[in-house]
């Protein structure tokens, strides 16, 4: 079928990503990252980052507002459970589909606007979002308490279906229950339908177009193109991403908190993406998971856990370490994320990925001498 | 005899704060024909064609392509009518690669101002992509289409800027100075290329400082100076014309 064909190089590209997410129990051992809850976050961060990539890296649009998303997704996704079923099936789609339509609703007005208006409207609907669903909203957002699935909720599906569960209720995939690996595999899968489809609209008419508006906006509009709707629709699509993202949350541990919609969620994914690099196929993926990995290394230090790093030192360089070091761990993990970022947008403007190529054409040069090879990203 | 009208620009009026830009523009371009408009600097002729392309809204005065009124339209409104412009500082994607450039204007003229076709490969748009590969040869640029524009030198981008207006086969091309910054060698091959698309009988509008480009290309002249049309003809007519002289050929230039 048409939809599946990929150019050999995409194709590849394709099995290897597919391998590396699916063998990370594996691979991720030596780094000490092979555990099904932090496997888990890195599926769906990734997700996240890959969508937000789809209109940042090629329209250009920053969006500070996209865990407005991922939070509509969560509740959507618990209340679905709450409703209708236990089964992340109808979760995932629900999550999705209502974080779309909130998309169109914010998106249409926010593109009104470009550059950093656009960024500050994005932003002001997500604080609006969580700032509603700890007032307004607490019917049906349960507040500072988190929405949480109950055992005397209707399910009215898993009701006519006779499913029924022992013990607190939890995501369950026609029988296998959503936690550890079976839940990471769950989230692999979708993550690799994502990358997929992101994949697609890279190689498209439509993300060529979206990379030109972002290239040079005024000269598509004198080129033929309404420019608004291709905005509208990679922000959609984007946000849908961040739903998705939303629901898997909930759906690896059913419970939605307003907390994930603040604005820290939202810079959060701006800096996996410009980490890994804006743009770029794989560097938000890269950039999700290098900074998940390190938030939490960085945030599972406490300061007995690093008297006990430093321990071989004299006491009082001992004493002198740990409280320079303190602030950067921990609860203090965001300092360190703050300093890398800065690092990386000093040195490495175009991020990680950009980095690689330009050290792997550096050696390539090397070789061949005076072979000036065709730029590809 | 008076051939089919495609645009008529009727009482064109455009003023910037205190500056008449353009005071009682008339301009009648005929189907087929080459329509050179000269000047000298500031005289209003990029304006004019801003106005043409809906950039700029006419203080008062209508333009009329194929008889419907197009001021007031978007400017993605009147491209996909079939009005192209073709910018005097080039105007590219320069993130972009040459074929690239070349290729959406094609998009454009195919699948109209929107479609979303998010799973379509760029790698099956064959026909796009040989119309692009064709426009590129006609401008000498297809050695070079998977380099990234924004690294070409000025002529270049002319040049391309000139294929991604043709790739459009528009009904009317609107040129502004499309030899500025390129070497006489560059410059007579655009003009063969004008003259060649000319026999196809696409209409152009050529605004030029070059008068060697100007006599061996346009039907019609329309000289341009302080906003106003002071002539209009020929060109042996426009050659003669003392207030032409006056204005524009004995001066500075
Ligand atoms: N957007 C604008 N705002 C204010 N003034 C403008 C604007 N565009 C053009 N002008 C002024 O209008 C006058 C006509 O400019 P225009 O660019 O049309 O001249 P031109 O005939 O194309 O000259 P050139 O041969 O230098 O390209 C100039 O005095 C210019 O400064
Ligand atoms: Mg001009």
């Amino acid at each position: 079928m048409n939809f599946f064909k990929l150019s050999p190089r995409d194709a590849l590209l394709m099995v290897v990503f597919a391998a590396v997410v699916l063998l990370a129990p594996i691979w991720m051992k030596p780094f000490g990252a092979a555990y099904p809850d932090l496997l888990q976050k890195f599926a769906i961060f990734g997700l996240f980052a890959i969508g937000f990539n789809i209109l940042f890296g090629l329209t250009g649009y920053l969006s500070f507002g996209h865990a407005a998303f991922l939070g509509i997704g969560s509740y959507t996704t618990v209340w679905t459970f709450k409703l209708l079923s236990m089964n992340p099936i109808p979760a995932v789609i629900f999550g999705t589909l209502v974080a779309g339509l909130f998309a169109v609703l914010i998106g249409f007005v926010s593109l009104r606007r470009t550059g950093i208006y656009f960024s500050i409207l994005t932003l002001a609907f997500a604080q609006m979002c969580y700032n509603l669903a700890y007032s307004v909203l607490t019917p049906i957002t349960n507040g500072e308490t988190g929405l949480r699935v109950l055992r005397d909720d209707p399910m009215l599906l898993d009701k006519a279906l006779g499913v029924v569960q022992e013990g607190s209720p939890i995501g369950s995939f026609f029988g296998i229950n959503m936690r550890g690996y079976p839940a990471f595999y769950f989230c692999a899968v979708i993550l690799i339908i994502g990358f997929f489809i992101s994949l697609r609209i890279f190689r498209s008419p439509f993300g060529l177009k979206l990379r030109a508006i972002k290239s040079n906006q005024n000269r598509m509009r004198y080129t033929g193109f309404n420019t608004r709707p291709y905005l509208l629709w990679a922000f959609v699509i984007s946000g849908m991403y961040a739903g998705m993202a939303g629901s898997m949350l909930a759906v690896t541990d059913p419970l939605a908190g307003a907390e994930r919609m603040q604005w820290t969620a939202s810079g959060e994914v701006v800096l996996m993406t410009i980490l890994g690099g804006v743009g770029t196929l794989i560097g938000p993926m890269l950039g999700a998971v290098l900074i998940k990995y390190f938030e939490n290394i960085f945030s599972a230090f406490n300061e007995s856990a690093l008297h006990d790093m430093f321990s071989f030192l004299p006491s009082w360089l001992e004493t002198v370490m740990v409280t320079v070091v303190h602030p950067f761990v921990g609860e203090g993990w965001h300092l360190t994320l703050g300093s890398l970022f800065m690092v990386i947008v000093i040195f490495l403007p175009g991020g990680l990925v950009e980095g690689a190529t330009r050290l792997f054409k550096r050696r390539k040069s090397d070789g061949v001498t005076n072979k000036n090879s065709g730029s590809e990203n | 005899m008076v051939g089919n009208i495609v645009l008529n620009i009727q009482n064109v009026d455009k003023t910037f704060g205190g500056l008449q830009a353009l005071s009682n523009v008339n301009m009648q371009i005929e189907e087929g024909k080459i329509h050179a408009i000269i000047g000298p600097n500031g005289a209003g002729k990029s304006t004019l064609l801003n106005v043409c392309i809906g950039r700029l809204e006419p203080t008062s005065g209508t333009v009329r392509f194929d008889g419907e009124i197009i001021t007031g339209k978007a400017p993605y409104e009147i491209n996909q009518a079939g009005v192209v412009r073709v910018f005097q500082t080039p105007e590219i994607f320069p993130e972009l690669t040459i074929l690239e450039n070349v290729m959406i204007p094609a998009l454009a003229k195919r699948d109209g101002a929107f479609s979303f076709n998010p799973f379509k490969s760029m790698s099956d748009e064959t026909d796009i992509f040989k119309e692009a590969e064709l426009v590129l040869e006609d401008m000498g640029l297809i050695d070079q289409m998977y380099d990234h524009s924004g690294s070409m030198s000025r002529g270049d981008k002319r040049r391309l800027e000139l294929a991604m207006g043709l790739v459009q086969r528009p009904r009317l091309l609107l040129l502004d100075e499309p030899t500025a910054g390129m070497s006489r060698a560059d410059t007579n091959a655009t003009i063969e290329t004008l003259i060649r698309i000319k026999e196809r009988g696409m209409t152009k509008v050529i605004i030029e400082h070059d008068m060697h480009v100007v006599f061996s290309l346009a039907d019609k002249i329309s000289v341009l100076a302080q906003g106003a049309i002071i002539a209009e003809g020929a060109p042996d007519e426009i050659r003669g014309n003392p207030k032409v002289q006056e204005a524009y050929l004995g001066g500075a230039h």
